[in-house]
């Protein structure tokens, strides 16, 4: 299991063993939506980064879930139907969305590492 | 619009001491849900006891002998008759007989009557007012002078009977003067919540005193903006410029119920409010749309502007207000259709994202209302 890696849109990014890519949203994503009632998955299919690929509601909205790379997703999480709550409860663990395997391996290092996200963060807080 | 420029009300700076995430609604910053979050919250008030700040909605005071006879050709509801002590539900009218805010209207007795208004259409009403009945009775606005708090749930009568014991003998909609930590409030058996419950209105310098002693009692617990929306919508009621507003009538917003018998076609009072002929005409004749409650038949919450079409289609309405409702447990959704498919139980389909997700008409109240009526 490799580190996780992030967007600026609140998403984390984690390669697995086979290569494959497991995404969910951040703890502070997960905060700043609240509780969420429902999550409606994507599609067993490709997506271009940035197409909206999942939404999240929340009680009070709904949320796009873009996608970080150009890639296929290969599986989704079926917790999440029943049990969309687990996406505020263990939002980096079993609150993932999907998993999806890139067209380009290599361009998931390049997104934000924990450090640079992290500053992401404050810098938001702090604006 | 930038975080200085919006308005406070008496209990911003305990609103931030109790760590409310604070939201910019009808021009002042307000809680819309704090660290227990909004279905935790939801959840409190049904079960417990949750407080609300309300206070940017806009209390307004009416005196003189023709109070009540003046607001009467102003609202399609019985004020002449009102009895001391009881508090009626009532909106502003247009010449269309479109609404142009609904309120509350309470009788002080000694030809004083006290109104609640909407947040966003206070200084609008006030203006109102004055254009039209100003010369007839004296209009006083208490917008800065006086703090409006909620205090909504089963556990709302024993708490606040604690403070002041005769509070517990009022019925729904009974209103009176009491005295709460020594303040002369105004306190009403009523609320926004479908659950029994008070609102009490509290001079501005004395509100963050009440609403600490009440949040100290163990029933308690602060509640934000977006509780307050799923309960109203889980109870059925409306929400101005939502679910109702200029466009839409009476009768097509299903509240006829709210238009008093007196003042109905056949009534001792008939009409004598803006836009009565439009209104009676839509009452006899019937209406092209209709606002009805829905139920969504999958997880899917269906938000307010989605648009609703029939089995072959076509556009028969839209949706008003929509979300997730935690003590129901899913999504619900009220919206207007074409009086076509009004009846109870009939399928229609809001378009989602680009999908079709199944609706039935359905009754409301989404939740049962537990209003104490002794």
């Amino acid at each position: 299991m490799s580190e996780l890696r992030f967007t600026e849109d609140h998403e984390w990014l984690r390669t697995e063993a086979d290569g494959s890519v497991t995404v969910g949203i951040t703890a502070f994503a997960q905060n700043a939506l609240g509780d969420v009632v429902f999550v409606q998955l994507p599609e067993l299919q490709s997506y271009d980064k940035g197409a909206e690929a999942a939404t999240v509601e929340s009680v009070k909205a709904a949320s796009g879930v873009y996608m970080p790379l150009d890639g296929e997703v290969l599986e989704v999480n079926p917790a999440l139907d029943s049990s969309p709550e687990l996406v505020n409860e263990d939002p980096l663990g079993e609150g993932w969305f999907f998993r999806f395997q890139p067209k380009d391996a290599s361009a998931v290092a390049k997104l934000l590492d924990q450090d640079a996200y992290d500053r992401l963060i404050k810098a938001n807080a702090d604006a | 619009m930038s975080t200085e420029q919006l308005l406070k009300t008496p209990l911003h700076a305990l609103h931030i001491e109790l760590g409310a995430r604070m939201v910019p609604f009808a021009g002042y910053d307000m809680p819309v849900q704090y660290p227990l979050g909004v279905m935790k919250e939801h959840q409190h008030t049904r079960d417990q006891a949750g407080l609300f700040d309300v206070s940017h909605m806009g209390q307004i005071r009416l005196t003189g002998a023709n109070a009540a006879k003046a607001l009467e050709t102003l609202v399609p509801v019985d004020i002449i008759d009102l009895p001391v002590g009881m508090q009626r539900y009532a909106m502003f009218t247009n010449e269309t007989g479109g609404i142009l805010d609904d309120l509350m209207v309470a009788n002080l007795g000694n030809d004083e009557l006290f109104l609640v208004v909407n947040a966003a259409c206070k200084d609008q009403d006030l203006a109102h007012l004055r254009k039209h009945i100003g010369d007839q009775c004296t209009i006083e606005p208490l917008f800065e002078e006086r703090a409006l708090l909620a205090l909504q749930g089963p556990a709302a009568v024993t708490v606040l009977a604690r403070l002041a014991p005769e509070v517990a003998k009022m019925t729904f909609m009974q209103f009176a003067r009491v005295k709460l930590l020594g303040v002369d409030c105004f306190v009403s058996r009523s609320g926004y919540t479908g659950e029994d419950g008070f609102e009490i209105s509290v001079p501005a310098a004395s509100a963050e005193a009440l609403a600490r002693a009440l949040l100290a009692e163990p029933e308690v617990a602060a509640i934000g903006l977006g509780a307050r929306d799923s309960l109203r919508l889980e109870a059925g009621l409306c929400l101005y410029g939502h679910d109702m507003n200029t466009e839409t009538t009476p009768i097509e917003a299903s509240l006829l119920w709210a238009i008093s018998k007196p003042r109905r076609a056949d009534g001792a009072r008939a009409g004598g409010f803006p836009g009565a002929q439009n209104v009676f005409a839509q009452q006899q004749g019937g209406v092209s749309r209709k606002r009805v409650g829905l139920l969504p038949q999958e997880r899917t919450p269906v938000r307010e502007g989605a648009e609703i079409v029939n089995e072959a289609g076509e556009i028969i309405g839209s949706v008003c207000s929509g979300g997730f409702g935690p003590t129901l447990g899913g999504p619900l959704a009220m919206g207007y259709l074409d009086s076509a498919y009004i009846a109870l139980e009939t399928p229609v389909w809001a378009i989602v994202r680009g999908k079709k997700v199944p609706l039935l008409v359905s009754k409301m109240p989404f939740v049962p209302q537990r209003y104490y009526r002794g």
